[in-house]
């Protein structure tokens, strides 16, 4: 491990630099336990009590799973629902976090949207599904609006929570140092509320999950939601599973890389957990 | 050379916003004070009777519901770089800016370049020995060291007037006898008028050329000023310390800031 610039070097400083080994924790040595535990579970209560249409057994979905990675059913899917999430994702958060921002910021602005934001926040984003279909078409604009709506009123939410986190000393300190409204906001306003802003994000990415499977059993005829609710005609509960492995494993990844992200770069405006 | 009238405060009271049409009582009333350009004046009071309440109204921060506060002739209206504060909590400093940023904030503010904004705050962290820390963030100071930066980022922007509210407070005994003493000697070298708030006696008397006394709150105002001619650098086993404590302990404690 380099220092190779004071960011660094402020991590180096919390936790020494260890070989590969020593950087193995206890903690990592039971999550794998725990996993391993898991699935020999999961393996004898399949085989001993379920037949496997009713419940199938590690073995049999590993064997499934190879066989639609084969044929690119599998990459199909996944990756469909993954750009889905990632278009409304960040479309979402790219017209939350500004709003957001300055909704905390400007009480006028705040007395005007904050009726809408209140109200919509309560309503699914799968109860527009319909009209959403009626007004954009089946295509994909209608998904990423779903995933975009979802998103929206959780990174909004977040965001004015956060500037109305900010201490009241630090727009003070600003103010006497010589900042105008518009460089207090700039200055002070958003990275102080970028944890919070980052934290939203990291909830509706969990949100926008949920969300593109329940849109792709309504309205697909790809990606995971559909693979998960066409196999069901079949009574395929094997790729059912791979369905659900898929998104848990898909969540978690790119949870960890957000957070990675998160650490990497933008690690000094607040810890993430 | 002739004592100039700097900061004035004429027939101040602050009152906070009628809540469900009640209104509070005023947490100032009249309250008067003439400062001097260069002197180091302690703001001395018990707690909750309005100390902080005068802090904020130098600043600008919050309006007065009467009166006028002029520097240097000029009414105060709003903050300003030529008033700045050093506040009791460090949630004051900007937690994403490295130390070195933290002080050159005043001066980006001004449109100083980079280089230029760093060589000054590197400057100010010199002189409050804090040399060698500069690319370390706040949550990586101590307590004493982050006050250190907060009075780093003030200086830098080169005001007037300092003004601290209780800037000590939350330190350990040890630090807050070394601050204290650095304090002192950032002020002789830099000859800004400092406005000191605290409800320490002994810390008042180290500190200032002159202690004003608040009477308690509500409606709370400046009681007697008392100046304070002990020799510099001072401490507290100094001939005429003790008594200066007594004195002002006394007037403390008769609840009245001595008006009687």
């Amino acid at each position: 491990m380099t220092v190779s610039s004071p960011r660094d070097a402020a991590d180096t400083m919390l936790a020494p630099p260890a070989s590969w080994l020593g950087k193995v924790k206890p903690d990592h040595l039971v999550y794998v336990a725990s996993i391993i535990g898991m699935i020999l579970l999961w393996h004898v209560v399949a085989t001993t009590f379920f037949k496997p249409q009713f419940f199938p057994g590690p073995l049999l979905v590993l064997a499934t799973g190879e066989e639609m990675v084969a044929s690119g059913e599998l990459f199909e899917h996944v990756s469909i629902s993954l750009e889905r999430i990632l278009a409304g994702f960040l479309i979402g958060s790219a017209i939350a976090a500004p709003a957001g921002l300055v909704m905390g910021s400007v009480p006028i602005v705040r007395a005007i949207f904050d009726p809408y934001a209140q109200f919509f926040r309560f309503v699914p984003s799968l109860a527009w599904l319909t009209p959403v279909v009626i007004w954009f078409g089946i295509g994909e604009t209608s998904k990423v609006l779903i995933i975009v709506y979802t998103t929206v009123f959780i990174v909004l939410i977040n965001t004015m929570v956060g500037v109305s986190h900010i201490a009241e000393n630090k727009l003070r300190a600003a103010a006497c140092l010589g900042a105008t409204p518009f460089k207090s906001f700039l200055h002070v306003t958003l990275p102080a509320t970028l944890p919070f802003i980052l934290t939203g994000m990291r909830l509706a990415m969990g949100n926008s999950f949920a969300t593109v499977v329940a849109a792709e059993m309504i309205a697909a005829d790809s990606g995971l939601g559909f693979l998960i609710f066409n196999s069901r005609l079949w009574m395929a509960t094997d790729k059912i599973f791979i369905g659900i492995v898929c998104l848990g494993a898909l969540g978690l990844i790119t949870d960890r890389f957000f957070r990675y992200l998160v650490i990497r770069f933008a690690h000094q405006y607040g810890p993430i957990e | 050379m002739v004592a100039q009238d700097f900061l004035v405060a004429r027939d101040v009271s602050y009152r906070y916003a009628a809540r469900r049409g009640v209104q509070p009582p005023e947490v100032l009333s009249n309250f008067e004070v003439t400062l001097t350009e260069g002197e180091f004046f302690c703001l001395l009071g018990p707690s909750g009777c309005g100390k902080t309440t005068v802090l904020n109204l130098m600043a600008g921060f919050l309006p007065p519901t009467r009166g006028t506060l002029t520097l240097g002739g000029q009414p105060i209206v709003g903050p300003g770089i030529d008033r700045t504060v050093v506040f009791q909590s460090d949630d004051a400093l900007f937690t994403w800016l490295r130390t070195i940023d933290n002080v050159a904030f005043g001066l980006r503010m001004r449109g100083l370049p980079a280089e230029r904004r760093h060589s000054i705050a590197r400057e100010y962290l010199r002189l409050v020995h804090l040399d060698g820390q500069e690319n370390k963030y706040p949550s990586e100071l101590s307590g004493g060291m982050k006050q250190r930066v907060q009075i780093a980022r003030v200086l830098a922007t080169d005001p007037k007037i300092l003004l601290m509210d209780e800037p000590f407070g939350a330190l350990d005994a040890q630090t807050r006898g070394r601050l204290q003493d650095e304090l002192v000697e950032i002020w002789r070298k830099t000859n800004k008028t400092i406005v000191f708030i605290t409800h320490d006696i002994a810390e008042a008397i180290l500190l200032a050329d002159r202690i004003g006394v608040m009477t308690k709150g509500p409606g709370s105002r400046l009681g007697v000023i008392i100046p304070v001619d002990l020799p510099r650098p001072r401490r507290r086993g100094n001939p005429g310390f003790g008594e200066m404590w007594e004195r002002i302990n006394a007037i403390i404690e008769h609840e009245d800031g001595g008006e009687s």
